[in-house]
């Protein structure tokens, strides 16, 4: 048995698995260039390889499960079962290249074209990449790039992952995401948050680990350790089982103070492990996977239907749904949003409302229809607010729709500062504290070496959610964390005492934290906030918790 | 030579869902069909990588062009595909 190594990264979905390491198969390095003897039979290999890549692309269409991630590899195989890409392929190897570098310069060609283009088309240059990769890994007898589907649970290792590798994840194989770069708001953690899945990102090192070796991945606390043995794979998936089999109670305190305990969901999908979870609503529905990847802007109809799906499912329970939150490390094509030169502090979440006014009202308007008689408890929410002014037009605008809740993030520090003012606006507050964390810590969340400043311990941090959870006290408004500190069951109590009314997680975080608060009464709940407030530093606060 | 000028009437221009949908209309046309912007070089219709290097938005005219029988129906026929907002529902 090799010993363990510990790799550390930034846990974006929380939750502890193992499984054996499988990397998604890198791009093939074009090899030296051969002499070619048989023009004609060279040329039928590059054919038949981009047939191949055509073949493999239209199967898995046929197999995914989501109608628009069946449309997105159609397209992808429409773009390689191309004429006048096999011609430019003839040309080349007429012209003495080998297949591998025939089908490399007619992709490049087109590259060339799709990159000076701009815009959309720049986009699809990765598209053209993957195909390029796939059909040159098909001629040198290599395994395509992509996500592997070993036809066993496996824990997926990337360097980062892009849609196309993950729109047919296959969420019955993947045990867990790693990857090398990130942050806990790319492509990857939004993924992972939607499936439940545990994720870490910011990981260095996991390429360097060897395929099949045993890893368990901790999704909280960002650790991923390197050749377990089978048995602590196994304890680590019987206590998951355990975990689901905890108690249905709603979230309290020892001596009965209310938590309502939440989950964060992304669809429908979502759902069923919310229930399994006993969840007492959906504290967090965002809206963003529907508009991701996309061109245009999802249709009315076709947002009520996403939005009634969920609603309807949770029926006689409550609904948080999120505005659409895009720009900085979102950005969506439709938005045509170029060349800010520091998009975290530029049009973002409600931002994007100053300029498409239209995004925000058809949302609200699809919102309130796929509520009406759907039997949940609809709140609406919008992030990235720093103003009352902001609040108060969000406010209205949702009323406007026929909505009777409407709230606001707290992400921005000033929105933190004012917090009581923005209660005379709306109806409640949802703490963001991963965006709360980098703005107040002016410490990127894409910064893996930052990661201590955006420690959700932080007294600073905490300072700030004692203003919020004050605000609400005073008021009777609820206030809820919806970030990744209410998955921590350590700091529950804590945000417990600091006022905070609702905590929002993964599903999977649920039945811990509901473990921690009842193990405290208010009391105690209230004097460790207090202390940890005071705390000098993170590591100080947390000791406090033992 | 039949030629039919259209403008794209797609809210994404001829790109993605769009695009897919008129590629594989001309793949199916009996003739064989040329596109272009402007003056710039025709290309075949029905080559996805070349329709989406035209870099055609909303409101871009085209030109569409194609000799033997049956031209002037296939070029009606997508010209009138090309016409609509293929990214609205019930295409």
């Amino acid at each position: 048995m090799s010993e363990v190594a510990t790799l550390t990264g930034i846990g974006v979905c929380a939750g502890v698995t193992g499984g054996p390491l499988l990397r998604i198969a890198a791009a093939p390095a074009l090899p030296a260039p051969v002499p070619v003897d048989d023009v004609e039979a060279e040329v039928q290999r590059a054919v038949a390889a981009l047939a191949e890549v055509v073949a493999d692309l239209s199967r898995r269409a046929d197999r995914a499960a989501d109608e628009t991630v069946a449309e997105v590899l159609r397209a992808e195989a429409l773009m390689a079962d191309d004429e006048e890409l096999r011609d430019a392929v003839r040309e080349h190897v007429e012209g003495g290249a080998d297949a591998p570098h025939a089908v490399d310069a007619a992709f490049g060609a087109f590259r060339e074209m799709f990159a000076e283009a701009g815009g959309y088309l720049a986009e699809r240059v990765a598209d053209l990449d993957d195909l390029r990769d796939r059909a040159v890994a098909v001629l040198l007898g290599l395994p395509m790039p992509g996500v592997p589907q070993p036809g066993f649970p496996y824990v997926l290792a990337a360097r980062d992952l892009a849609p196309a590798d993950t729109a047919d994840l296959d969420p019955e194989q993947v045990l867990a995401l790693v990857t090398e770069i990130g942050g806990p708001t790319s492509h990857t953690a939004i993924l992972a948050r939607a499936l439940g899945l545990p994720a870490v990102v910011a990981c260095p090192g996991v390429l360097g680990v060897t395929e099949h070796t045993l890893v368990l991945v901790d999704g909280s606390t960002g650790r991923v350790e390197v050749g377990v043995s089978a048995a602590s794979v196994a304890a680590a998936g019987a206590l998951a089982e355990a975990a689901i089999d905890d108690n249905a109670e709603p979230g309290r305190t020892a001596d009965g103070h209310a938590v309502k305990l939440l989950a964060n969901v992304g669809s429908v999908k979502n759902v069923p492990a919310a229930d399994q979870a006993h969840a007492e609503g959906i504290g967090l529905f965002r809206t963003e996977l529907l508009f991701l990847d996309r061109t245009s802007e999802p249709t009315r109809d076709e947002q009520i239907g996403a939005y009634r799906d969920v609603f309807r499912a949770m029926a006689g329970r409550r609904v948080v749904i999120r505005t659409l939150d895009a720009g900085a490390d979102k950005p969506l094509p439709f938005l045509k949003q170029e060349g800010e030169p520091n998009p975290a502090l530029g049009i973002r979440g409600l931002r994007v409302a100053r300029q498409r006014p239209d995004v925000l009202t058809t949302q609200l308007a699809a919102i309130a229809a796929a509520a009406d008689d759907c039997g949940a408890d609809v709140w609406v929410m919008a992030p990235m607010v720093s103003t009352l002014t902001e609040a108060t037009a969000f406010a209205a605008a949702v009323h406007e729709a026929g909505l009777p809740k409407a709230g606001v993030m707290i992400e921005v520090p000033a929105a933190a500062l004012r917090a009581a003012d923005l209660l005379r606006a709306v109806d409640f507050l949802s703490i963001g504290t991963n965006d709360l964390s980098q703005y107040t810590f002016a410490a990127d969340r894409m910064c893996g070496d930052l990661a201590e400043l955006l420690d959700p311990w932080q007294p600073a941090l905490l300072q700030l959610i004692a203003i919020c959870g004050a605000a609400g006290r005073d008021t009777g408004k609820p206030v809820g964390v919806c970030g990744e500190a209410a998955a921590d069951p350590l700091l529950a109590p804590v945000l417990a005492g600091l006022g905070v009314s609702s905590l929002s997680m993964s599903p999977r975080a649920l039945p811990g934290v509901r473990a921690a608060l009842g193990r405290y009464s208010y009391a105690e709940c209230r004097r460790l906030a207090d202390l940890a407030v005071a705390a000098p530093d993170a590591a100080a606060a947390r000791k406090l918790m033992g | 030579m039949p030629t039919r000028t259209v403008a794209v009437g797609s809210a994404s221009g001829l790109h993605a869902r769009p695009a897919k949908i008129f590629v594989e209309a001309a793949a199916k046309a009996p003739v064989k069909v040329t596109i272009r912007v402007g003056e710039k070089k025709p290309v075949p219709a029905k080559s996805m990588l070349s329709v989406l290097a035209l870099g055609a938005k909303k409101g871009t005219e085209v030109t569409l062009e194609a000799d033997g029988d049956g031209a002037d129906q296939a070029l009606d026929d997508l010209a009138a595909l090309l016409a609509r907002d293929l990214d609205a529902d019930g295409v």
